[in-house]
């Protein structure tokens, strides 16, 4: 039963564009990409100032916003700040929650392809990356053909008739065909992705150190190279550490929560297919929600520290 | 053969720590609340946050014996 499970840990390649990979999750990032820019282009097209009544879009919009920007103001406690920092936080919920919520719908993740080794050109990297979790669910479905048609193969070779090649070179073509043919699902959960979480991480980190320039100057890189005196200058090493390990943690909280959720719903739906993974979407559904929230707020809450001067603490 | 134990030994030593704090978490904030129930929606929000940060660290050991296990 655990051997039909498909599980693989990295996304997988759909298809390329020249040199260019396609993968499946870069392939649903995109189109989430396009459904948000899409949607504000629809609500910032019906926002009117100046009509009476507002769209109901445009309502929603602006509850949505205003909550926001009142959630930030109590991280900042800055207008100026709260007016900087909101679109960043803005971008990365919605961005990392529309993801997480795609990667539940229905056919996400079970609809896809199969693809052979010999079917079309596969980097050999990719290959060799997916072969494993993709020959266990391949071997499942196949394994009581392939094994047949490796037992008459066998008999066929050592009884070495001449006669029936025909039925041979199918024998020989067809264990092969089922040993390398894997499964690829067209759309996966951008956030189960670790090159898109590590993405966002980086851009994160990269920010705070934008925005304690902008606000400190470069006296800001001080605190990474403190030479004052020895415990300064361990405290600055640590501070270098922690910012690299901002990064992991960042990645590794988004990514393990999604993908993990993933696993589960996958373990469940094949002990209890009917009624039982329905409480687990909605513990993923709120994960989902949370870790959005989790990633936004922290990432707000790491540009205040760095735009606050530290010369007061010392 | 390495392998499976260490998937065993990080799931295990791993949820050790989130396990006892998420008791901590949750049995201070019901403390809170206990002591004054009109906080009630402040603590839970900042609870459930805390909850996200400390549930986090139980999936890093899940996401190295994912690793272990997926990746060859």
């Amino acid at each position: 039963m655990a051997s039909e499970l498909h599980i693989s840990i990295s996304a997988e390649r759909v298809f390329s564009l020249g040199p260019l990979n396609i993968s499946n999750s870069i392939l649903t990032s995109l189109m989430v990409s396009a459904l948000l820019i899409i949607g504000f282009l629809v609500v910032s097209s019906l926002a009117r100032p100046s009509m009476k009544k507002p769209h109901p879009l445009q309502n929603i919009f602006e509850y949505m916003i205003q909550g926001f920007y009142r959630l930030i103001q109590g991280i900042t406690g800055d207008h100026k700040k709260t007016r900087l920092f909101l679109p960043f936080f803005m971008t990365f919920f919605l961005f990392i929650l529309a993801n997480n919520w795609f990667g539940l719908v229905p056919g996400v993740g079970t609809i896809g392809f199969r693809e052979t080794e010999t079917g079309t050109e596969q980097m050999v990297l990719l290959q060799h990356e997916i072969k494993t979790p993709v020959a266990l669910a391949a071997t499942a479905t196949a394994q009581a053909p392939a094994e047949e048609a490796q037992l008459e193969n066998n008999l066929v070779e050592t009884e070495d008739a001449g006669g029936e090649l025909g039925i041979t070179e199918e024998a020989q073509a067809n264990p092969e065909e089922h040993q390398t043919s894997i499964f690829i699902p067209y759309f996966r959960a951008g956030t189960a992705d670790l090159n898109t979480t590590i993405a966002l991480a980086l851009f994160t980190m990269i920010m705070v150190q934008v925005i304690g320039v902008k606000y400190q100057g470069l006296g800001y890189f001080k605190k990474f190279f403190d030479l004052r005196n020895p415990i300064m200058f361990f405290v600055s090493i640590l501070e270098t550490v922690s910012e690299v390990a901002k990064v992991l943690s960042f990645s590794f909280r988004l990514f393990g929560n999604i993908f993990a959720g993933e696993v589960l719903l996958v373990v469940v739906g094949s002990l209890i297919p009917l009624i039982a993974p329905m409480p687990f979407y909605g513990l993923e559904i709120f994960v989902g929600l949370i870790q959005a929230l989790v990633f936004a707020m922290l990432a707000v809450v790491f540009f205040t520290q760095a735009s606050a001067s530290h010369e007061g603490e010392h | 053969m390495y392998t499976e134990l260490a998937i065993g030994l990080v799931m295990g030593f791993g949820m050790i720590g989130p396990g006892i704090g998420i008791g901590f978490l949750v049995g201070k904030a019901l403390e809170a609340i206990g002591r004054n129930p009109e906080a009630i929606s402040k603590i839970q929000t900042n609870m459930i946050l805390g909850l996200a940060f400390t549930e986090a660290i139980a999936i890093y050991a899940l996401v190295f014996a994912l690793i272990l296990k997926f990746v060859q």
